[in-house]
């Protein structure tokens, strides 16, 4: 395995002090930070070869292209497929979940037909959804949650039927670190012929992910939230169901030929990439994604369950605390949602924020989640590869701290 | 540990601590539920308005961080007891104090306590929360006001 106090060297950003402190950067759920490898390939892109893709003949559009293209592999590979036509690029998850809403939920969802979640879905993954259902009558239905955090196995043989024409369902969650056991319920919806979608915003940057393994239809994720840029997402889909789906945004680069009145369509994957994309930032994802391999999928899920087993043991010793989410670290991933009874998530995210420790506090776009939880909010900490144990020490004593500041307050 | 010294001052803490005029109003003039969509935070504000426009009566529940609950505690002291135009006013000068860029003339005799908030401004991020009760009582005395006029 990989030593996270050799890597902090290749990240910047971590070098900085706020309030003459050390960062200690506990926010990965939410975006990543980028290693110098990553930073540095938009700049070359930008000092040597930026040019539209698809376009030109001269040098430079070729070179974009080709590097632009290259990635496509690149991202193919990390999630189990070989077919480039497979990986549509969009501009994050929300994208990707988007276009399978607008898409492939226009032309096949029907009145009546029923679409199945968790209860503990990102927004990006149950806004897109109602819409649907309200459009096209459709119904959504939610699975139960164990005590723990963790999908309900009997309630999915239960609720997922002859009905159920999608399964929408994150890989990781974002709050409760729950790993869902998508396979199983994949092939339970599979069953019934219903499209399985995993909502991989959280799941592929920190778990070894194959789409054979996960057996589903569509895999959405998105490469800031693994060391790449903000703005690149890829929806990954069964070629079958994406060269039946139509075009879901029209215009440049999605056309193979365009009359005044008539167009006909791109082949996969182009098809669905319509205007100028982010060159840029394609580019620089591929430098991420070399980065994730050079350290290996499976090292990061070892080193992201060492520190979560230490964080939860940790953690767990404060006073008041209330950690959410499965109780042994092999079922969640590098996330821990927590509150320190009586102390709003707030108030603890700016005392945290003092001692130059970065965590998120809110509702973590996942209001319904909060509403079962019964609380406004949560803090949370989320770790990546360059976090370390000692890290988790700072939090902790930082926690006990903002105690001592506000005080106890009684549940009113 | 450096502190958020100006976020955390004592009349603040005590606010939080012991919230002024926390509860509910049986038969209010007006009831109105706030939400901060950011946090999503929340806080329910009963008004007693009598015939001639005073502020009889002002509670708050609220679900929210210090600032919040704090904000809201010292607004119910500020406006009990106070015509529902004086009270437009002291909204009036408190948003003023949280929102102008700049500088704003300190907040004097009966107001003073609100002071203690201008801190807040530090954090642009938390002044959403300071003013999540303040736009709240906008609302009501706004349902306040439609009420009356539809009757005379």
């Amino acid at each position: 395995m990989f030593d996270s106090n050799q890597l902090i060297k290749d990240f910047p950003i971590l070098a900085r002090e706020i309030n003459g402190k050390q960062l200690v950067y506990l926010d990965n759920a939410a975006t990543s930070q980028k290693p110098k490898a990553v930073i540095d390939s938009i700049c070359h892109y930008y000092e040597h070869y930026n040019a539209n893709v698809h376009r030109g003949i001269h040098t430079m559009s070729e070179e974009a292209t080709a590097a632009y293209e290259e990635v496509r592999e690149k991202v193919g590979a990390l999630i189990g497929t070989s077919d480039t036509g497979e990986i549509i690029y969009t501009s994050g998850t929300t994208d990707s979940i988007n276009l399978v809403a607008y898409s492939w939920g226009r032309q096949n969802v029907l009145p009546g037909d029923e679409i199945v979640l968790t209860p503990m879905e990102h927004h990006s993954n149950l806004v897109p959804w109602q819409q649907l259902a309200a459009e096209r009558e459709a119904k959504l239905v939610f699975l139960d949650l164990t005590e723990d955090g963790q999908v309900c196995m009997d309630s999915a043989r239960k609720l997922i039927g002859p009905k159920t024409r999608l399964v929408a369902i994150t890989q990781m969650s974002n709050v409760l670190g729950t790993i869902v056991p998508v396979r199983a319920i994949a092939d339970l919806a599979h069953s019934f012929g219903a499209v399985v979608l995993v909502d991989g915003a959280q799941g592929v940057p920190h778990l070894p992910t194959s789409v054979q393994e996960l057996g589903c239809d569509f895999l959405a994720f998105s490469l800031h939230k693994m060391l790449g840029p903000t703005g690149v997402g890829v929806l990954w889909g069964k070629r079958a169901i994406l060269e039946a789906m139509p075009p879901f945004k029209f215009g440049g680069d999605m056309i193979s030929s365009v009359a005044r009145e008539k167009s006909r369509f791109n082949e996969l994957p182009w098809k669905f990439e319509a205007g100028t994309p982010n060159v840029e930032g394609v580019i620089a994802s591929g430098a991420a994604i070399d980065y994730l391999n050079k350290l290996g999928m499976a090292a990061v899920r070892e080193h992201e369950l060492e520190i979560t087993e230490y964080a939860l043991e940790k953690l767990g010793a404060i006073k008041d605390i209330v950690i959410y989410g499965p109780k042994e670290a092999s079922r969640r991933g590098g996330v821990v949602a927590f509150n320190i009874e009586g102390i709003h998530p707030h108030d603890l995210g700016q005392i945290l924020s003092d001692s130059a420790i970065a965590i998120r506090a809110g509702h973590h776009c996942c209001q319904p989640l909060m509403k079962d939880l019964k609380v406004m909010g949560t803090a949370r900490a989320s770790f990546y590869i360059y976090n370390t144990k000692s890290e988790v020490d700072v939090l902790v004593a930082a926690l006990e701290e903002a105690e001592k500041v506000l005080g106890h307050v009684a549940v009113r | 540990m450096s502190l958020s010294d100006d976020l955390y001052r004592e009349t603040i803490l005590d606010h939080y601590h012991q919230p002024r005029n926390h509860g509910t109003i049986e038969t209010p003039t007006a009831q109105i539920e706030g939400v901060n969509p950011l946090c999503g935070d929340e806080l329910t504000l009963y008004l007693k308005v009598s015939d001639q426009g005073k502020i009889d009566d002002v509670k708050l529940t609220a679900h929210g961080c210090s600032i919040n609950t704090a904000s809201g505690s010292m607004m119910s002291e500020a406006v009990l007891g106070q015509s529902v135009e004086r009270a437009r006013e002291i909204i009036e000068s408190f948003k003023e104090m949280m929102l102008t860029k700049g500088e704003t003339a300190e907040l004097e005799g009966d107001l003073e306590d609100l002071e203690a908030l201008r801190g807040v401004k530090k954090y642009p991020v938390r002044i959403k929360c300071a003013l999540l009760p303040w736009n709240t009582l906008l609302e009501g005395l706004d349902t306040v006001n439609g009420a009356r006029e539809n009757n005379t």
